[in-house]
């Protein structure tokens, strides 16, 4: 279907199916208990998931494919969002003519970038692209604030020049980001029981716009394109050897890669019309890295997974306070429960990042090929074979096709 | 004139802290091949080393003093050092002023140590692992390292003052005039580099070091035990991290997030130096930060606005596209 | 805990086409039922604490959440009542808000305003939060004030000193109890001058962002209004950790007074090399070189250690001072947590009590009759005098003190001393100020 084999066709079902149903798996327990300071499923984070997870995807098709290690992709996700928070302030507040330019522009600008970085591989490159995303970043934030309104962020204003729109609404606030009339702020409520679940029109555009997303990322992997970028990875000299020049293929693949950014920036703004200049800096490009390798680079679904990972800690765990802890564990006998409160304080809430630094060492040295390796091997549990015949089943081609 | 003698020496004093930073990374990437993103936390914790010293010196004692109330409006608590009671009031001040150049006896063992732990418990293991995970466990380590300091010492900085004889500033010429301590970092930072250097080139030690780096299989092959003779190069470069860290207390105050500000910028000397280069390491730790100062001047600042702001990445580019291999490095060398 | 959704006017349309597509109509709870965002359906009512947790101002934060948790106590009727007791209006019973108790949830900023929108989100989102509050920069702030208002909920910003936040980013939704850096300058200049005489040279290092930028330019007009003659403006990086070589070209430069627009760890670090390259033993045109801080935090002056001593600037608050709101909050804080509140916890818990007291008055969690209770509010008794929260652009009008690094502190908590106390009329300027100019309230937002 689609021009894919069956197990992509799976693969991309499966995906359509866990993105499109979010709401309910993210949302696994009832509004009110304890548990639900677990809950994911509101839409904020829902749209952070799927759109770091484009992100991820893209950055994916470069350095899972071609091995090329970029250090400055955050540089594209920022472009991209202010060139579509300029589009919301100038033309109007339909996101089509937003996402589009701010793909273009962050196409544009990883043309140039990537010409230039190119030129150099290996640790080199990375460090060409992580100067040009430091530079973008510190100009962002001070000299070209007229451009991008510095540390405050690029924000809407009620006199915003809108051409086709209004300035303001009727009763005196911003307009609010919408797709043909449909506004991406706006939310529905299913209420079962115990249990709440809220579909929003924005998360559902972020949605589709991953699976969109992951469908050419699966196409862009099993084309002769696809190929040409793996062979690269393996050996360039030997491609340069047989006449072939890899520079454009490298090119074409940092330009989609920064166009999938550009995309991922463009929904962010879209979903909330903002750009900071923080977007761009080398921790973000950092960020986008670890969520492909904590996922399992070169695998098709592990950066969705970082991404929704270090998402979920980033958002769920800093909020846990100890009230909250004093909450779940007030069964216990008091001085037991202050003990175990005492335990858990150093990793949650503001030592979010510790837990988080600590996972990321876990991840690494028990799961060697990121949580992609970490879901086959429980399959495998699952499923009654013993973890050899599961490596044989990584590193073999699939069986029964 | 005058300006022009003052940018030079703040660029030599930035550079010393970069020179150092680099030189110790290019050990690791140079002898291990490994990429250390924990290295800015071993510089971190070597300056918590003279935080720690400096704690311990003033453990204290609490003695009420009915003649002055606190903020709560009871009698006001007074502390004492221990060490102020043991040794009188003056003795015990004077060592605690010179807390800093105290805390380099502690940071050296300590650092060692940790770098033994490190390499053994941790990065021995990712040695033949991508790059990728290298990079992904040692971010992870640091940031573990630096949470675990920030839930001991908070999240400001805690000033560790240079002893008195040391502060303030000298006369260097007419017109000129520079921090005391500024310029003792910058010696100890050349001495430090000199010693590395002497270490590998005048040391059987560092002569196998040295044929490891070259060609770490054929060393193996001639049965010289290469692999514990990296673990100290490892302890070595922490150590050589921790030093610049704990001398450069006097000149910022410690916070635990000093390392990640300096972790990208030492990147990014190490590799405009040429990667597996420690003669190149050096050169362009005082390269940019002489280039960096020169960029903080009204003059440069007003001629392009922003400059200071790109200085160093702006160097690295036009670096790394006219050289390939950054200033010294060589050839292969994660490429 | 009931939840409801950030639902607005599109809630019919997307109803309706989800409605359309899966006949469940019935168990669609169309959110518009509400009359507003998150109105408290049960018996208790959710504020939302934004601080940074993370970061280079997490201590900061960290007294934030301090003083919200002893507020929030005091308001559920726990503890002595700290400053309820002296509050001017005594809407607030100590029995929660309009009866409902109040509980919390909090979040971490970063001290960026993505993640900052983030935390917001989802304790409006997910935890229907009625309020937010909080921050320490003024990026965050400003940021967060936009999506509350947005979103339809109350933003009582924390510690942001940007003259922008009720300035040209000011919004409806929003309101700002700490003061500003038009304010700094209009209570620091006339002491400056008084001590240092009027015909000073002065050189700025200003942080190379919107903040540093407002507060340069305050000062700058503020002094050079008493004869002060500006030198040189010079911006340094946010990320600059050493200033040797912006504090180097000062040394012949003619001037006889630093002014540093640094704030956290950049303060930290100018002031530091500034103190080691001997400024402070310098003398210039026959005067001692002299080095200012116009923006100081007790905080960040521990940080800075010895070199803040005899250094002039301005704060919101001081523990020390004796009015009979400040002795009460100091002395709940200092009973609860063995240390005085910073000006970042003063001005937190203050806020969130005028919340709750505007909520108590308007009889309504509902945004728009909170921001009619709070709009022209005078109120006493919250540790800066006579206060007003003025109409035109939400911003507290009030004493600011002017204070000192202290010479001979008796503890760790003892480094500042007030100067002067500089009297509200002093530090009042018109709504539309050129320094405030450009942006515009609109109209409160309920989310209905």
């Amino acid at each position: 279907m689609f021009g894919l084999d069956r197990k992509d066709t799976a693969l991309l079902a499966i995906v359509a199916l866990l993105t499109l149903l979010a709401p309910f798996i993210l949302n696994p327990f009832p509004a009110g208990s304890a548990m639900a300071q677990f809950n994911a499923g509101y839409p904020d984070l829902m749209q952070r998931f799927v759109i770091f997870g484009i992100f991820a995807i893209g950055f994916n098709i470069l350095f899972g494919l071609t091995g090329y290690l970029s250090f400055g992709h955050a540089a594209f996700l920022g472009v991209g969002s202010y060139a579509a928070v300029w589009m919301f302030k100038l033309l109007s507040m339909n996101i089509l003519p937003a996402i589009f330019l701010a793909v273009v522009i962050a196409g544009l600008f990883a043309l140039v970038i990537g010409y230039v970085s190119l030129r150099r591989s290996g640790i080199y490159f990375s460090i060409l692209t992580l100067a040009f995303a430091q530079m973008s970043y510190a100009l962002a934030y001070s000299v070209l604030t007229p451009v991008t309104n510095g540390e405050t962020g690029l924000q809407l204003t009620l006199d915003d020049p809108r051409i086709l729109g209004s300035s303001a609404t009727a009763d005196g606030s911003i307009p609010v980001t919408s797709l043909f009339g449909f506004e991406m702020r706006s939310a529905t409520e299913l209420a079962l029981g115990p249990w709440t679940f809220t579909f929003s029109v924005g998360y559902y555009v972020c949605a589709v716009a991953m699976i969109l997303a992951f469908y050419m990322a699966i196409r862009i992997f099993r084309s002769p394109f696809g190929m040409m970028l793996r062979a690269i990875k393996s050996n360039q000299t030997r491609m340069n050897y047989t006449g072939l020049n890899a520079r454009p293929y490298t090119l074409a693949a940092f330009v989609i890669s920064g166009m999938y950014a550009g995309l991922a920036g463009g929904l962010l703004a879209a979903m909330d019309p903002l750009a900071g200049a923080e977007r761009m800096q080398w921790t973000a490009s950092g960020e986008v890295v670890l969520m492909t390798i904590l996922g399992g680079a070169g695998t098709l679904i592990g950066p969705v997974l970082g991404a929704g990972f270090i998402k979920y800690f980033e958002n769920i765990f800093s909020k846990i306070n100890d009230n909250i802890l004093h909450g779940w564990f007030a069964f216990m006998p008091d001085g037991l429960e202050d003990a175990v409160v005492f335990l858990l304080h150093p990793f949650i809430g503001k030592g979010w990042h510790l837990t988080l630094g600590i996972l990321f060492m876990l991840v690494v040295i028990f799961l060697p090929g990121g949580l992609v390796e970490g879901g086959q091997r429980i399959w495998a549990w699952v499923t009654g074979k013993n973890r050899r015949s599961a490596k044989k089943r990584a590193t073999t081609t699939e069986p029964a096709e | 004139m005058d300006a022009i003698i003052l940018q030079i020496l703040n660029g030599l004093d930035k550079g010393s802290a970069y020179a150092l930073i680099a030189l110790g990374l290019t050990l690791i990437f140079g002898t291990l091949g490994v990429v250390n993103f924990a290295h800015g936390a071993l510089f971190m914790i070597g300056a918590f080393c003279a935080v720690t010293v400096q704690r311990l010196l003033t453990l204290s004692f609490e003695t009420v003093d009915p003649e002055k109330t606190d903020f709560l409006g009871q009698p006001l608590k007074v502390k004492t050092p221990y060490i102020e009671s043991w040794f009188g009031p003056e003795v015990g001040t004077a060592i605690i002023d010179w807390a800093v150049p105290l805390a380099i006896l502690l940071t050296i063992p300590v650092m060692l140590a940790i770098g033994y732990v490190m390499e053994r418990g941790l990065i021995k293991h990712f040695y033949k692992r991508p790059h990728a995970d290298q990079i992904l466990v040692t971010f992870g380590l640091a940031i573990v390292l630096q949470e675990i300091v920030k839930y001991y010492f908070g999240a400001n900085p805690i000033q560790t003052p240079a002893p008195d004889a040391l502060t303030g500033v000298a006369q260097l010429m007419p017109g000129v005039v520079y921090p005391i301590w500024r310029i003792v970092y910058f010696c100890f930072a050349v001495l430090i580099i000199g010693g590395v250097f002497a270490f590998l080139q005048f040391t059987t030690f560092g002569m196998v070091v040295r044929a490891g780096m070259a060609d770490r299989e054929t060393v193996g092959l001639l049965g010289i035990n290469i692999d514990k003779r990296f673990t100290i190069m490892f302890g070595i470069a922490a150590a050589v991290a921790g030093l610049a860290g704990v001398m450069y207390g006097p000149i910022n105050a410690p916070n635990y997030h000093m390392g990640m500000d300096f972790l990208v910028l030492s990147f990014v000397v190490v590799v405009v130096g040429g990667m597996g280069s420690l003669p190149g390491a050096v050169l362009a730790g005082f390269l940019l930060g002489i280039l960096e100062s020169f960029a903080s001047t009204t003059w440069a600042t007003t001629t392009i606005p922003g400059i200071n702001q790109i200085i160093i990445y702006l160097v690295a580019i036009i670096i790394l596209l006219t050289r390939p291999r950054g200033l010294m490095g060589r050839k292969g060398v994660m490429e | 805990m009931s939840k409801n959704s950030v639902t607005r006017r599109g809630v019919l349309k997307s109803g309706a086409v989800a409605g359309a597509g899966v006949a469940l109509p019935t168990i669609f709870t169309a959110s518009s039922a509400a009359a507003f965002t998150n109105e408290p359906t049960g018996s208790s009512v959710t504020l939302g604490f934004n601080v940074p947790q993370t970061g280079p101002y997490a201590d900061e934060g960290a007294d934030e959440l301090r003083a919200y948790e002893l507020a929030v106590e005091h308001l559920n009727g726990g503890g002595d009542g700290g400053m309820m007791g002296t509050f001017s209006s005594k809407a607030l019973q100590g029995n929660g808000i309009l009866g409902k108790k109040v509980e919390y949830v909090t979040g971490d900023t970063q001290t960026k305003s993505d993640a900052a929108r983030a935390s917001a989100q989802s304790m409006i989102q997910k935890d229907g939060a009625i309020m937010i509050t909080g921050g320490s920069s003024s990026g965050v702030a400003v940021a967060v004030q936009g999506l509350c208002q947005e979103a339809g909920v109350i933003f009582m910003a924390g510690l942001t000193h940007s003259n922008d936040t009720t300035g040209k980013d000011k919004k409806a939704n929003g309101f700002r109890h700490f003061f500003n850096a038009y304010m700094s300058g209009a209570a620091l200049a006339p002491v400056l001058a008084e001590l240092y005489g009027d015909d000073r040279k002065a050189y700025h290092l200003t942080a190379d962002y919107t903040w540093g930028w407002t507060q340069q330019e305050s000062i700058a007009a503020a002094t050079e209004a008493l004869g002060w003659e500006t030198v040189e403006n010079v911006l340094t990086p946010l990320a600059a950790t050493d200033f040797s070589s912006y504090i180097a070209p000062v040394l012949n430069s003619g001037a006889d007074v630093l002014v540093l627009n640094h704030y956290g760890g950049n303060m930290v670090n100018s002031l530091t090399n500034a103190v080691q390259f001997g400024l402070r033993e310098k003398q210039v045109n026959g005067k001692n070189f002299e080095i200012v801080v116009p923006l100081f935090s007790r905080l960040m002056a521990r940080g800075a250690g010895e070199n803040i001593k005899g250094i002039l600037g301005s704060t919101n608050w001081h523990w020390s001072l004796q009015d009979e709101g400040t002795k009460a909050f100091v002395k709940s804080f200092g009973t609860k947590y063995g240390f005085p509140p910073s000006q970042a916890a003063h001005t937190c818990y203050a806020q969130t009590l005028l919340y709750a007291d505007a909520v108590e008055r308007a009889g309504s969690f509902n945004p728009c009759a909170v921001v009619e209770a709070l709009e022209g509010f005078e109120f006493d008794g919250l540790g800066n005098g006579p206060t007003l929260y003025r109409a035109e652009d939400h911003q507290c009008f009030k004493d600011v003190l002017v204070v000192k690094g202290k010479e001979n502190p008796t503890s760790e908590f003892d480094l500042l001393e007030v100067v002067q106390i500089t009297p509200r009329a002093q530090v009042e300027y018109a709504p539309d100020h050129p320094m405030f100019a450009g942006g515009a309230l609109g109209s409160c937002n309920s989310g209905a």
